[in-house]
C-alpha cells in the first residue's frame, strides 16, 4: 500500500477526493438510520465501513447509488457530491439511473441474472445501447479479466452464471460491475457467504481495482478491512464515530468505542 | 431389568402414536380418492359411452338431424377460434395489468383498492360476464353474436386469473435479482423487458393456460351473448369464397363451441344423441387435460435454466 500513513485529517489534503457525504442522514419512512454523517471518500483507495449490526453502513452504502429510491417511504437529508464535477447524488434534478452508471455495485450475495456468463456482464453494456457484437466481445473480456475470471470461463461463455461456483458468481458480478467503468464501485460484504480460499481471491482483485477506481466497502470481517483498505469509517446507531486512515484507525483509535469494537469488546 | 423395561415403555408410546400417523394416512387418501375417482368414473364412463362414436368423419361432419350423421366441425373449429381470440386479448391485458400493479404502481390506498376488485372480478359468476358482454361487445360496439364477442367474453372471464397468475410469477422473482438490474443503470422498463418478463414466463404461460382451459368448457356467458346450437358452415377463410373474405372476417361470424353442441345434444330425446354428447364431452376433457399437460411441460421447459 502507497497511502499516507499520516494520523490527521490535513494529510490527506494531497490526496484527491472522489465524493464526499455532507451532513448526510437518512430515513426509513419514520424511522431515521443515519444522521449527520460528513465523509470524504478518497479517489481511487478503499474506504472500508465498520460497526456493529443495524449501525447502517448498508444504509449509507445504498445512498451513493440511490438504491433507497427503489422503495416508497425513503427520505434523504443533505448532500453526497460528487467530483469532479461537484455533482450532488441526491439532488432532487439528478436522475437515479445516472448515478448508477457512474457507481456501480456488488452485492453481499452474488446475485447473477439467470442468463449466460457473457450476458451477465454484457448486461451493463447493453443498458448503456451498445449493440454492437465485437465491441461487447471486447468489452466482457475485459471485464472478466480484471475481475480475474476470464481464465476460468473464457471456453463457458456461454453456460449460466448460476452454474459458477459461489466465489466465481461473485467474480462474476464483479465483472458487471466493471463492464460500465464506473467511478466507484460500492460492495456490500462481498465475501460473507465465501469460503476463505474465494475471499482471498476477492480481496486481492479489490486491491487491484483501487489502481482505477474508487471503492467503497462494507465488511464485518476487521482483518479484511485492516488488510484492504486505506481508509476506515466506525459507524454506530447511525453515526459515524471515526474515521480515519486504516492502519491509524486500528492500531491508535482516536475513540475509545472505536476500539472496543476493533478488539471485540463488543459488537 | 429396569432399562429394558423403560425402552419397552417407549416403543409402546410410540406404537401408539403411530397409529394415529396410519389412520389420517388411511383417510387422506379416501379424501383424495373421493375427488379423483369421481372424475375417473364420470371421465371412463363418457369415453366408453362415447368412443364407438369418435372417428374421422365425427370432427369432419356439421352437426345433422340425423345422429349418426351429426359432427363437430363446426364446434371445434369455433371453440379454437374463439380460444385464439380469448388468448391474444387475455395475455397481452393481463400480463400489462399484472407487471404494471407489481412493477410501477405506487402503494397507495387506489391500488389497493384495484387489487381488491381484481381479486373479486375472479369470483363473478360467469354468466354476469356474459351479460355484460351481451350489452357491450354484441350492441354497444356491434361486434355481433360473433367469435369476437364470445373470445373478447372469455377473455375478460379469465383476465383475473392471468393478473393473478402474472403476479404470482413476477414475486417469485427475487428482489435482489431485480437490484441487480437497477444497480447496472436499468431503467424499470428494461427491467421489466430484460429480467421480470423472461423470468415469470413460464409462471405466467401456466397461468395464462389454465385459465384458457377453465373457458373452454364455458357455457353460461357464451349462450347469453348468443351462440347459435345449429350452425353447419364454418367462418369465412381468409381470402377465400365469392366475394373473397376480408382477412377478419372470421371474426364477426356466428359460431357454436363444443360445450354448446354438447348442451344441445344432451336435450335431444333420442340415445344416439346421448351418445354423440358423450363423445363430444370425452373430446372436450382432452382438449383440456391436453392443455394442462402443454402447461405443465411449458413450465419445466421454461424454467429448467432459471436457478437465483
Ligand atoms: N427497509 C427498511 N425499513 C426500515 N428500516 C430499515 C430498513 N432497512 C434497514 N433498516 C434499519 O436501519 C438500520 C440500519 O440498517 P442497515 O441494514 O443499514 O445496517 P447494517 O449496518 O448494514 O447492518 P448489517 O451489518 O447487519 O448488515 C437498522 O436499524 C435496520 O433495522
Ligand atoms: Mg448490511
Amino acid at each position: 500500500m502507497n497511502n499516507a500513513t499520516a494520523s490527521n485529517a490535513s494529510a490527506h489534503a494531497n490526496l484527491a477526493i472522489k465524493a464526499e457525504c455532507r451532513n448526510f442522514g437518512f430515513h426509513y419512512g419514520d424511522f431515521q438510520a443515519l444522521k449527520d454523517i460528513n465523509m470524504p471518500v478518497y479517489d481511487k483507495k478503499v474506504t472500508a465501513l465498520i460497526g456493529p449490526s443495524g449501525c447502517g453502513k448498508s444504509t449509507l452504502l445504498r445512498s451513493f447509488n440511490r438504491m433507497h429510491d427503489l422503495y416508497p417511504g425513503n427520505r434523504y437529508q443533505g448532500e453526497i457530491i460528487m467530483q469532479p464535477d461537484n455533482t450532488n447524488l441526491l439532488a432532487q434534478e439528478v436522475d437515479p439511473i445516472e448515478v448508477r452508471m457512474r457507481i456501480s455495485m456488488v452485492f453481499q450475495k452474488p446475485n447473477p441474472f439467470p442468463k449466460s456468463i457473457f450476458e451477465n456482464v454484457a448486461y451493463s453494456l447493453r443498458v448503456r445501447g451498445m449493440t454492437n457484437k465485437s465491441e461487447l466481445e471486447d468489452r466482457v473480456q475485459h471485464s472478466l479479466k480484471g475481475a480475474a475470471l476470464w481464465n476460468e470461463v473464457k471456453h463457458r461463455l456461454n453456460d449460466l452464471g448460476a452454474n459458477l461456483s459461489g466465489g466465481q458468481q461473485q467474480r462474476l458480478c464483479i465483472a458487471r460491475a466493471l463492464a460500465a467503468d464506473p467511478e466507484i464501485i460500492l460492495f456490500d460484504e462481498p465475501t460473507s457467504a465465501l469460503d476463505p480460499i474465494a475471499t482471498a481471491s476477492i480481496e486481492e482483485l479489490i486491491t487491484e481495482l483501487k489502481e482505477k477506481v474508487t471503492i467503497l466497502i462494507v465488511t464485518h470481517n476487521m482483518q479484511q478491512a485492516a488488510r484492504i483498505s486505506d481508509f476506515t469509517a466506525y459507524m454506530y446507531i447511525g453515526e459515524l464515530v471515526e474515521f480515519g486512515v486504516t492502519d491509524q484507525v486500528f492500531v491508535k483509535p482516536q475513540k475509545k468505542q472505536t476500539e472496543d469494537y476493533i478488539t471485540g469488546r463488543f459488537g | 431389568m429396569m432399562q429394558t423395561q423403560d425402552i419397552q415403555a417407549i416403543r409402546d408410546i410410540i406404537r401408539r402414536a403411530k397409529r394415529w400417523d396410519a389412520f389420517f394416512g388411511v383417510l387422506g387418501i379416501l379424501a383424495l380418492m373421493v375427488g379423483v375417482l369421481t372424475f375417473m368414473t364420470l371421465f371412463v364412463d363418457m369415453a366408453i359411452q362415447g368412443m364407438g362414436r369418435i372417428d374421422a368423419n365425427f370432427f369432419t361432419n356439421f352437426p345433422s338431424r340425423r345422429a349418426e350423421h351429426a359432427g363437430i366441425l363446426s364446434a371445434w373449429v369455433g371453440t379454437l377460434l374463439v380460444m385464439l381470440v380469448t388468448g391474444l386479448a387475455a395475455v397481452p391485458l393481463g400480463v400489462a395489468a399484472g407487471v404494471y400493479l407489481e412493477e410501477y404502481a405506487p402503494k397507495n390506498w387506489l391500488t389497493d383498492v384495484i387489487e381488491i376488485n381484481i381479486t373479486n372480478l375472479a369470483g363473478v359468476p360467469s354468466i354476469v360476464y356474459g351479460l355484460l358482454a351481451l350489452g357491450l361487445f354484441v350492441y354497444q360496439f356491434g361486434f355481433g353474436q360473433s367469435i369476437l364477442s364470445a373470445g373478447l367474453t372469455l377473455a375478460l372471464l379469465i383476465l383475473p386469473v392471468v393478473i393473478v397468475a402474472t403476479r404470482e410469477a413476477i414475486r417469485a422473482i427475487p428482489q435482489i435479482i431485480r437490484e441487480g438490474s437497477y444497480a447496472c443503470g436499468a431503467t424499470t422498463w428494461q427491467t421489466v423487458k430484460d429480467h421480470i418478463l423472461p423470468y415469470s414466463s413460464a409462471g405466467i404461460l401456466t397461468g395464462v393456460i389454465i385459465g384458457m382451459a377453465r373457458a373452454i368448457g364455458e357455457t353460461a356467458p357464451i349462450i347469453t351473448i348468443g351462440a347459435l346450437t345449429f350452425i353447419a358452415f364454418l367462418p369465412p377463410l381468409p381470402f377465400t369464397g365469392v366475394p373473397p373474405a376480408g382477412l377478419l372476417d372470421w371474426l364477426f361470424a356466428p359460431f357454436t363451441v363444443m360445450p354448446i353442441q354438447m348442451f344441445n345434444w344432451t336435450s335431444r330425446p333420442e340415445a344416439a344423441f346421448q351418445t354423440n354428447a358423450a363423445a363430444a364431452g370425452f373430446i372436450l376433457v382432452l382438449m383440456t387435460l391436453a392443455m394442462n399437460g402443454t402447461a405443465i411441460w411449458l413450465r419445466y421447459r421454461l424454467r429448467k435454466n432459471i436457478t437465483w
